[in-house]
């Protein structure tokens, strides 16, 4: 039976090219114990829009509460981008009252209505951390991956702006490190940790987001990481996908396979390679699994 | 330096800087009083210029033309015309670190937002917006997930996909001031 159960809100970018995140987290989490109810309907967060229409971007995130209000299921998410949308407006809402009349004036509309301060919103490591509990993480490890040297890189929307959504230190996020160090793996610290992947601007202008990944992907080599792990579709996009677009950009060789994080601690659970989709990546990780 | 920035804008951000002059005639003396009425952005009155969103701003260490500082500036100045049609106010990559790091509490990325939300309004929108409203609209998703893919999910022993309802966000759009009809004309 499933001590712990939520509501998945996948998002988009997830289904449309990043299914090995979603593979490997429902695999990690079912061996957990956590159980994963879908989204009886869905429509997109609404942050993607939020520099078209602040309003359209509340109404989307507010239709999606509402959603999980009626389920009476806290949702968790696999993208920080979600995350961090709609655990802003569910606290705005509930801090807002001027502004809930309003968004209910609409839902009232489509028949739904904001209630507030009935469910949560988590990030998968949230989630892990405060409810699953370090604890039982790193029991689940089977086969610790104590040959191994990462890096990590959090994805803004876990962290910043604080005041709304940050559960951990945004200057000095400890919590990613402490799930991989969980799997045996050591954490490696590297320069300019916290900084953005760039990913949001890639359809705006194509150069900065690569030369920005670029500068990331330069210091995690420097440290000598072997391999750099995410818990965002988008920000992994930009190291895994764009990679070697980033090298042939700056004529530069990084190599740096690029794992999700339920990947790395699937393995270190015993699960296969191919039980993860790490045969999906677009940066070889032949060698990384040579030493695990 | 990285040429990441376009041409022209990088022309006339140096324009500027050798020239260093602002044209009475293009300020808009209530364009600070207009934008402070969305609601959060009220503290871009307590700005003092000290430049610690751009020293801190992740795109402003590789572009020359983007500088949250100038824009919160341009802003209090009421540049109204020359911000909305700029180029760099397309840059944010909304990270948040300026929020988390101004010492005026200002909220820096929702002054931008709020300047984007004004520009779509004057009908200057950057295509691949124009794109994610659309797929939204028209699936509920904002990336078109081909069918090839849903079929995967089936091969790889996943649930298939929650349906949006179209109808719901149709409505909600409708509500909002980016209706339909003025998203598709464009």
């Amino acid at each position: 039976m499933a001590e712990l159960k939520y509501l998945l809100f996948l998002g988009c970018v997830i289904p449309y090219r990043i299914t090995g995140y979603e593979i490997s987290a429902r695999k990690v989490l079912e061996r957990l114990g956590v159980e994963l109810v879908e989204m009886p309907e869905f429509n997109c967060c609404g942050l993607p829009i939020d520099s078209v229409d602040h309003d359209a971007m509340l109404l989307l995130a507010a239709r999606n509460l509402c959603l999980a209000e009626q389920q009476n299921l806290n949702i968790l998410t696999l993208c920080p981008g979600c995350a961090g949308t709609l655990r802003k407006v569910n606290r705005s809402l509930q801090e807002d009252k001027k502004l809930k009349e309003r968004v209910n004036g609409h839902l009232k509309e489509i028949g739904m209505e904001f209630q507030g301060g009935k469910i949560a919103v988590k990030h998968l490591i949230q989630a892990l951390i405060e409810d699953v509990g370090i604890e039982k993480v790193k029991d689940a490890v089977v086969k610790p991956l104590t040959r191994l040297k990462v890096a990590e890189h959090n994805g803004c929307h876990i962290l910043r702006p604080a005041k709304y959504v940050g559960f951990d230190d945004p200057e000095n996020p400890v919590l990613l490190k402490q799930l991989i160090e969980a799997t045996g793996a050591e954490c490696l610290d590297y320069m300019y940790e916290t900084d953005c992947c760039g990913a949001p601007v890639i359809g705006v202008n194509d150069k900065i987001p690569l030369y920005l990944a670029g500068d990331k992907l330069r210091n995690i080599k420097a440290v000598d990481a072997q391999a750099l792990i995410t818990v965002c579709p988008f920000c992994h996009m930009m190291f895994d996908i764009n990679q070697p677009r980033i090298e042939r950009l700056l004529s530069e060789q990084f190599g740096i396979p690029v794992l999700h994080y339920p990947q790395l601690l699937g393995l270190a659970m015993g699960l296969t390679p191919k039980e993860l989709a790490i045969d999906e990546l677009r940066v070889d990780a032949t060698k990384l699994l040579d030493a695990t | 330096m990285y040429e990441v920035d376009s041409m022209s804008e990088r022309k006339q951000a140096n324009d500027t800087r050798l020239r260093r002059e602002i044209k009475m005639g293009d300020l808009d003396p209530d364009f600070k009083r207009e934008i402070r009425e969305v609601p959060g952005i009220e503290k871009i009155k307590l700005c003092f210029q000290c430049g610690t969103c751009t020293a801190d701003c992740p795109i402003a260490r590789f572009s020359e033309i983007y500088s949250p500082r100038k824009i919160m500036r341009m802003t209090q100045l009421g540049m109204k015309k020359k911000l909305l049609s700029s180029e760099s106010l397309w840059l944010c990559a909304a990270c948040f670190t300026c929020v988390d790091h101004c010492p005026q509490g200002v909220d820096i990325a929702a002054v931008v937002r709020a300047l984007r939300n004004m520009a779509v309004k004057e009908g200057i929108i950057p295509d691949v917006f124009k794109e994610l409203t659309d797929n939204i609209l028209k699936t509920g998703y904002a990336y078109r997930i081909p069918e090839l893919r849903l079929k995967k999910r089936v091969e790889k022993g996943l649930p298939p996909l929650p349906k949006a309802n179209l109808e719901d966000v149709s409505k909600l759009f409708d509500a909002t001031a980016v209706s339909k009809a003025k998203m598709e004309k464009r």
